[in-house]
């Protein structure tokens, strides 16, 4: 078997994500040689629509992004979301909060029908996605460790635990003690805890693990004088698509 | 959305050339260009990227969330959209940073402007100087380019990882200082990986004075941050090549902005009727505020202040590279001296209603965020003029003067041509909108 064919797509989103990718400087070269990059927006100029797996990056926002994303579907095997925009709708979720007829008229005023907007879904709205790589932006080692899962045909091990297990690890002081609010009690771990690391409160990006111990979230809340809707705008951040479950 | 065929039409005489999307750059645009009888008769840079609806989004946030919402709307520049924000809402509450805070952030402020640079100068662009199709060949023809830049990167990056807490969307940037600082142990270890990188630099420079750089020169408008005693990054008051300075609070006196058919980032122009932002307009305004290492490089690749050839962007984003450098250590022997102490990682502030402006120098260029937040410190109101917006009027009037020049050669070299002078812009379009596809059609 020859090496497999990747596409790496954008979205609607920063490019934070391909970014990740092309931050990987230890590593990049491993991955370009164990693996044939034929689509590469960000990086490279070459495009074949000949690919087995495709990692994709950001929301589906508009009419031709869901064009866009069919074509893929119909042809890779494999589908690898890739950040909190493609994982959950991320951040661009705000736009649904806010109205999405209000925001092209709040931008770009009478000039509103030009813009092809539609509502923020995720990638798995339109297309089954195989793989989930969390957090915004993504842990750009799990990025690799699903790579290298599909070429060694088993399955990856994404963390279904909360960032408060790779927290008390860390060594670090609860943030809740720093008087700053954290979600930490119900998200998903996976990013060794890197805002707490720096004595700032998780914001879910990597969403809420499966089975979250809501009551040890409000708990901390109430040990605080807080309640969940106190935390709400915190986390709606990036989970305002998939935002009715904590309530 | 993107009909290109709709743009397409066979004709005798005529040349269709389409870069959609073109590759290489951080966003998604689109150049449709139609020559006909050797004569321009339409030529459109058009961004079909999904809008975001950022200015929305932050109506109604509390004033800690916008800096990590902004931060979002670009990976590449996350730290200036981090740092246009948190100014705009020290400027709209009176916060005033510390000269300890000041100094820390314009030495996370340098490494994301590095990391930029050498990503667009080493991976982006010069795949096209080297006659290659992009950086995966790269490897195999210029290996030891590549590991430069990959050395270059990470230093880059672990220093914006050790100040921030992250790499892309820092953590520890915040209104009113950092929520965690380096310790003084960290800042040595940034001082040896700045040292080691001269070594690169300097086999950089040898290998850039071979590239072959299109001979073109158009004049226009260049705008910039200044800034008497430093060259301006972090802040300063908004300068032109055309003689005007202005406060960065009262931009809205000279930059305007509208919204036109073929794209979803608004244009942009201040003076005339378009201009240039970015590494070369930051060179023609800043360059006697170069360290003089900084200086010697740009000599050596025959980058002279005032340059007129948008080709040469690239090499102002190496001479950039050089400076940060320089300017880091410098920096760091300042806060080494201060002391690194947790207690001066703050400010303290009261949440207060008002408006304020953040103008910071993205790697593409000026950068301003303005708020207005109301009396429970929720934003009311946000304006965010992005560089790569700034720059389109400026790339259809380049390629206005590039084309006529050319049209007598080969349809790839056209093609190619119109793909590297758009490359050289470094636009990220992701900021407000991905790729470059020059299709051409006939001739």
């Amino acid at each position: 078997m020859g090496k497999p064919k990747v596409g790496i797509f954008g979205f609607t989103g920063c490019g934070g994500c391909q970014l990740e990718i092309l931050n990987l400087e230890d590593q990049l070269l491993d991955l370009v040689s164990a693996v044939d990059i034929v689509h590469f927006t960000e990086a490279i100029t070459e495009h074949s629509d000949d690919y087995e797996i495709a990692l994709i990056e950001g929301s589906i926002t508009t009419e031709h992004d869901v064009e866009r994303i069919e074509k893929i579907g119909s042809i890779a095997n494999v589908i690898v979301a890739v950040g909190a925009c493609a994982v959950s709708g991320g951040l661009n979720c705000l736009k649904n909060l806010y109205g999405t007829q209000k925001a092209a008229e709040l931008v770009y005023g009478d000039k509103k029908d030009w813009i092809d907007t539609i509502e923020v879904k995720p990638v798995d709205a339109y297309l089954k996605v195989d793989h989930y790589s969390r957090g915004c932006p993504p842990n750009r080692f799990e990025i690799v460790d699903i790579v290298r899962s599909l070429l060694l045909g088993r399955q990856p091990e994404i963390p279904n635990y909360p960032v408060c297990v790779e927290c008390k690890r860390n060594g670090n002081t609860c943030v809740y003690e720093l008087g700053m609010t954290c979600l930490g009690p119900i998200s998903r771990a996976g990013c060794d805890s890197r805002c707490p690391n720096s004595a700032s409160g998780c914001e879910a990006c990597r969403g809420v693990i499966e089975n979250p111990n809501v009551n040890a979230q409000k708990d901390l809340l109430a040990e605080h004088g807080l309640t969940v809707k106190d935390i709400m705008s915190q986390f709606n951040l990036y989970n305002a698509c998939k935002g009715k479950n904590i309530e | 959305m993107t009909d290109n065929s709709k743009e397409v039409s066979v004709m005798p005489d005529s040349i269709n050339i389409e870069v959609a999307p073109v590759s290489r750059v951080e966003g998604h645009g689109d150049l449709v260009l139609n020559i006909k009888d050797k004569k321009i008769e339409k030529l459109i840079f058009r961004i079909p990227e999904s809008p975001r609806f950022f200015e929305a989004m932050l109506v109604g946030r509390n004033w800690d969330e916008p800096s990590h919402i902004t931060s979002r709307i670009c990976g590449i520049c996350s730290v200036a959209h981090t740092y246009a924000s948190v100014k705009a809402t020290e400027a709209a509450m009176g916060i005033q940073p510390s000269d300890f805070i000041l100094k820390l952030r314009r030495l996370i402020f340098h490494h994301e402007m590095v990391q930029s640079n050498v990503l667009h100068v080493y991976f982006l662009a010069a795949p096209d100087f080297l006659g290659v199709g992009s950086v995966i060949p790269l490897v195999k023809t210029h290996p030891e380019v590549v590991n430069i830049a990959l050395r270059l990167k990470k230093m880059a990056n672990d220093m914006v990882r050790i100040i921030g807490g992250r790499a892309v969307h820092p953590i520890r940037t915040v209104v009113g200082g950092f929520t965690k600082l380096p310790t003084e142990e960290e800042m040595y270890k940034m001082k040896d990986m700045l040292k080691a990188a001269y070594k690169d630099l300097e086999t950089s420079l040898a290998v850039l004075k071979t590239l072959d750089i299109p001979d073109f020169e158009r004049e226009t408008e260049y705008i910039s941050l200044a800034q008497p005693d430093e060259y301006a990054l972090y802040d300063g008051t908004i300068k032109s090549t055309d003689g005007w300075e202005i406060d960065s609070q009262d931009y809205l006196d000279k930059i305007k902005e509208k919204v036109v058919k073929h794209s979803t980032g608004k244009h942009c122009w201040a003076n005339r009727d378009a201009y240039m932002v970015g590494a070369l307009s930051r060179f023609n305004n800043n360059y006697e505020k170069l360290s003089d290492n900084a200086k010697s490089y740009a000599k050596e690749l025959g980058l002279q202040a005032p340059c007129y050839n948008t080709f040469m962007n690239n090499i102002a984003q190496f001479v950039e590279i050089v400076h940060s450098v320089d300017d880091s250590i410098r920096l760091i022997d300042e806060l080494l001296e201060d002391g690194m102490d947790e207690n001066k990682r703050m400010v303290d502030f009261k949440i207060q209603p008002g408006r304020g402006v953040g103008a910071v120098e993205a790697p593409r260029g000026l950068l301003i965020h303005d708020y207005t937040y109301n009396s429970e410190g929720k934003v009311d109101k946000a304006n965010l003029i992005i560089p790569t917006n700034m720059n389109y009027g400026n790339v259809e009037r380049d390629m206005q003067a590039l084309v006529p020049d050319i049209i007598d050669k080969p349809e790839d070299e056209i093609r190619l041509a119109c793909e590297m002078m758009i490359r050289a812009y470094d636009p990220c379009i992701s900021c407000s909108t991905h790729f470059l596809n020059v299709k051409l059609i006939n001739k």
